[in-house]
């Protein structure tokens, strides 16, 4: 698929994907959740997994999620992010906020047009 | 909201934490891979497919890790960082250059801090009272200039005032007239002159001061002849009572009283700086408000506290009617014509103008600092052009350059600022324990958060506006033509830059030598000024009579006794008595000729000395007419008599031989007879004319508050010092050691608000005068190594080595007379302003103006000449193989 395909991500949209991400996963490690970021967005959006890393450190600075090393299912070290009751207040709110602004965005490119205006 | 102060403080923490944390995101990092692979593994592919998917779908590593670390971190302290460590790398490579810029700004910003931590006490500050922008000082209209007399109150008219004045909320005093020196303390320990100001009961608690220990003066003790009470400064209980936590209550020896002390004061009222500069007093004793204290005439010097809310302006004109009234009703005491000012301005408002001196000195050294290190910098800039162009290719952002150029002045100014600060708390401590100067507060100067704040503000700023055109310059050169060119290379506009610093340079340096030159001559002539008296190797003793001697008969045997004792020592010359020294206190009487009548406001009045016999010769003080007194002027059968001075003799009996003629006077009891005409003395200040004087023979006068012994002699001062007070001791069993003053301390205390500002002037003339023959200096140095080949060429060619020398040396003169006329231009604006400060020097002194010329001259050719006979000898084969 060539990249001028994909989208470009809007600020703060990665940080929002994320704490989604963690919420619905639990503790999971960045590759696990940069994997599953892909598989839900159908590879429709430009993610190189490395960014994810900037996120989690800025959510961490942030209170909104913890994180811990640990050992993956296959028995490799990693370090596991995982969701803190702030992250999850703050989450609630940041899925209000893109709601609301997703409705928005639909009732306005949705207008009927109204004709000529001469 | 709290999440980004949380943020703020853990990117902070991290930006210290740097190492580990790189640790982590490596090892997490590759951790991330490693799971990629197993991922990619099971799904079946080979290992190095395997690998390289992993790799792609992770994107740039190094990429990531920046992400991450300015995610994390402060990206801006992150890159100050870097360019501070560049900035200290590219110090240590040019060691030699950094020290002389750090020298140079650490003197400049000391010099300006210091200046300015004197600013701020003198005029910034509020006085160290409470509530002080209310205080108001309340004297007298005057006659005569520095008459104390004429400028105090008489008692009841301050009461009638405090009375019915609506503008203040209360009115206190202290009295005038109270002599540094005045009371003895004796008892436990070295008898000791101190001094002691008597205040009004509510002196203290109208300026704010709460005693530190004990407690104010109660009203029974401010009543005449009341109990017998002090309060201790904080610095005599500290010195003499070893700070004695129980002090109050107890009992010392003073004036051979005992006197019970009631409290002492805090360490943080100075009576003495702000009331009395350059003295120090010791004790404060109640002072009455009666009758008898009213029968004195005026001695209260008067400090009011405005009610809230009432101006100044309101203040004054009440003060004016009121004042009328009060005189009015009183047609046989002293008037009432009060003058109000705050007190703030009533005492550091004579530091005025010379303060203003300093601050624009200090700026234009500031200035010269700023165009020598610019120039520099510059300088530096032309020979770094490679390593700039460098850095551009490999793809720094003009942004980015102009930051790390102006970290490198910061760096710079923020060290020398260091240097400077040290130099300022030094200085300030040296000023503060300037005893000799009689500068308000300046005992208080000191370095606190304002000139820490000034200091910081001074460095950043210095920093920037020398850095800026480097910074700017690197910022505008290009590619392409810098990469392939030799590190000397400079355009004609840089050259040009670098010249125009050095002229504003030299005219900088020019002001202040034209400034410090004026005032180096008003100091001269102020010091060339006859005072009437001749200071030199004569000195000075307190030699009051104790309270043994009580009538007037015992106390004149007992002058007769020190004159006599005194005269004896070989090596003595004259020796006389005398209740005020020159340039001290001034009292006033009023002084009319016999049978004259006068209007009210022309009374005349003469300031009043009583001396003895001898006084005149030892003052080396010259008798124009008639005889000096002798100690034959007693009250028993002689005749009242007394001397007048010149001034005196002229306004009483102009064009008349006063011998023999007799004055009365409301104060002078009887007629007297005047005996002598004395010469002038400048009893005020040097650089004022004597008023009116008259002397009154101290055996029939006891109307003195205290007594000198002035001694003439041929001896050394340890010598005359240790002799006098031998022989006097078996009189004066408790006279103290030391206590010896010479006369020409008088002078240097009087002189010493001028000398003060000629020192530090002259100080940054010269400092100027230096920089600015660096930065010619520096310049032609530099024109002359741009020139090199050039001159090579040149000498190959046959042009004489004097030739080239003559070139060079011209082309300083060039800058330089560019410089000297647009700095006569500036110093002659800048001398005008000056005009208050001169003394018997015009402020378009030709000669002042030629010498500064000159010496900017010479030291302009000298900075021209090394560079250029270097020039001279350029060998043309050497120069043009130069790379």
């Amino acid at each position: 698929m060539p990249q001028e395909d994909k989208l470009d991500l809007l600020q703060g949209t990665l940080d929002v994907m994320v704490l989604r991400t963690l919420q619905a996963l639990g503790p999971t490690h960045g590759y696990g959740i940069a994997r599953r970021i892909e598989q839900v967005s159908e590879k429709q959006i430009l993610l190189n997994q490395g960014t994810i890393y900037a996120s989690l450190v800025r959510l961490q600075q942030r209170g909104w999620i913890d994180a811990e090393w640990g050992t993956s299912d296959n028995n490799r070290k990693a370090k596991f992010y995982s969701l803190t009751k702030r992250g999850a207040k703050q989450l609630a709110a940041d899925v209000a906020h893109w709601e609301r602004l997703a409705a928005v965005m639909q009732r306005v490119l949705a207008m009927a047009d109204e004709g000529e205006k001469s | 909201m709290i999440y980004y102060l949380r943020e703020g403080s853990q990117k902070l923490r991290s930006f210290f934490q740097k190492k580990r944390l790189d640790q982590d995101l490596e090892a997490e990092l590759a951790s991330h891979i490693d799971l990629a692979i197993q991922e990619n593994l099971k799904q079946g592919m080979p290992a190095e497919e395997a690998r390289r998917k992993a790799m792609i779908e992770m994107g740039g590593l190094e990429q990531a890790k920046e992400l991450h670390r300015d995610a994390r971190s402060l990206p801006i302290l992150e890159k100050f960082n870097q360019d501070l460590r560049y900035a200290l790398r590219a110090m240590r490579r040019d060691a030699g250059f950094a020290t002389f810029a750090i020298l140079i700004v650490g003197l400049g910003i000391g010099a300006c801090s210091t200046v300015f931590s004197v600013l701020d006490t003198l005029l910034l500050k509020p006085l160290p009272f409470k509530d002080p922008a209310s205080l108001v000082w309340i004297a007298n209209r005057t006659k005569m200039d520095g008459d104390l007399s004429g400028a105090t109150l008489q008692v009841g008219r301050m009461l009638d005032f405090r009375e019915r004045n609506r503008s203040f909320s209360d009115v206190a005093g202290y009295f005038g007239f109270y002599g540094v020196g005045d009371s003895k303390l004796t008892g436990e320990g070295k008898p000791e002159r101190l001094s002691s100001v008597p205040v009004s009961q509510n002196f203290f608690p109208l300026l704010g001061v709460q005693p530190y220990l004990g407690r104010h003066f109660s009203a029974d003790e401010c009543k005449w002849n009341g109990p017998k009470v002090v309060m201790l400064s904080h610095g005599l209980w500290e010195r003499r009572f070893g700070s004695d936590a129980q002090i109050v209550g107890k009992t010392i020896r003073l004036d051979d009283a005992d006197t019970t002390v009631v409290g002492v004061l805090p360490a943080s009222f100075d009576f003495a700086a702000i009331f009395a500069p350059g003295t120090h007093i010791d004790l404060f004793a109640p002072f009455s408000l009666t009758k008898e204290t009213d029968a004195w005439g005026n001695t209260l010097v008067v400090v009011g506290r405005l009610k809230p809310g009432v101006k100044l302006a309101r203040a004054q004109a009440e003060a004016d009617v009121l004042g009328m009234q009060i005189t009015a009703e009183h047609p046989h005491a002293n008037g009432l014509d009060p003058k109000l000012a705050f007190l703030g301005d009533h005492v550091s408002g004579p530091m005025r103008p010379a303060i203003a001196v300093l601050v624009a000195a200090v700026a234009v050294v500031m200035l010269i600092v700023c165009a020598n290190l610019s120039n520099l910098l510059l300088a530096r800039m032309a020979s770094r052009q490679k390593e700039v162009a460098l850095r551009i290719t490999l793809g720094a952002s003009k942004r980015r350059l102009i930051q790390q150029l102006l970290t490198e002045s910061l760096l710079l100014t923020s060290l020398g600022a260091l240097l400077g600060l040290a130099l300022t708390i030094a200085a300030t401590r040296g000023l503060a324990h300037l005893d000799a100067f009689s500068i308000p507060l300046l005992s208080s100067v000191r370095v606190n958060a304002v000139v820490l704040a000034f200091t910081l503000l001074a460095a950043l700023a210095t920093g920037l506006v020398l850095g800026i055109a480097p910074a700017l310059q690197a910022a505008g050169m290009r590619l392409n033509s810098k990469m392939g060119q030799r590190g000397s290379g400079e355009t004609k506009g840089h050259a040009w830059t670098r010249s125009v610093l050095v002229v504003a340079e030299i005219a900088f340096a020019c002001v202040l030598l034209v400034g410090s030159g004026l005032l180096i001559r008003s100091f001269l002539r102020v010091l060339d000024v006859d005072p009437g008296f001749r200071p030199e190797s004569a000195a000075a003793w307190r030699v009051d009579p104790s309270q043994q001697y009580k009538t007037q008969a015992q106390q004149n045997a007992y002058f007769d006794e020190v004159l006599h004792l005194v005269r004896a020592i070989p090596g003595v010359q004259a020796a006389g008595l005398t209740d005020v020294l020159p340039l001290g206190h001034n009292r006033s009487w009023g002084a009319g000729a016999k049978g004259q009548t006068y209007k009210d406001a022309d009374y005349p009045d003469a300031f009043v000395r009583v001396v003895s016999d001898g006084y005149l010769k030892a003052m080396g003080m010259t008798l124009k007419k008639g005889r000096d007194f002798s100690e034959r002027d007693t009250v028993t059968g002689a005749t009242p008599v007394m001397l007048i001075n010149e001034t005196l003799a002229r306004r009483l009996w102009p064009g008349e031989d006063p011998i023999g003629k007799l004055i009365v006077g409301d104060c002078v009891k009887g007629d007297r007879q005047v005996v002598g005409v004395v010469g002038d003395v400048r009893h005020v200040a040097l650089e004022q004319t004597s008023g009116s004087e008259m002397y009154m023979p101290i055996r029939q006068c006891q109307d003195w508050g205290s007594v000198d012994l002035v001694v003439r002699s041929t001896l050394a001062p340890a010598e005359l010092s240790t002799r006098v007070e031998a022989t006097l001791h078996p009189l004066i069993p408790d006279l103290p050691k030391g206590s010896m003053r010479p006369l020409s301390g008088l002078v240097d205390r009087a002189v010493s608000p001028r000398r003060f500002i000629v020192w530090l002037l002259t100080g940054f003339a010269f400092f100027a005068l230096i920089l600015a023959s660096l930065g010619i200096y520096g310049v032609i140095t530099y024109s002359v190594a741009r020139r090199t080949q050039e001159i090579g060429i040149r000498m190959a060619l046959g042009a004489q080595s004097s030739m080239v020398r003559r070139q060079i040396v011209l082309q300083t003169l060039f800058l330089a007379a560019i410089g000297l006329s647009i700095g006569a231009l500036a110093s002659t604006a800048m001398a005008r302003a000056l005009r208050g400060l001169l003394f018997g020097v015009t402020y378009g002194d030709p000669l002042t103006f030629v010498l500064a010329a000159a010496v900017m001259l010479a030291v302009a050719i000298l900075a021209g000449y090394l560079p250029a006979h270097k020039a001279s000898r350029i060998d043309p084969m050497v120069a043009l193989r130069v790379d």
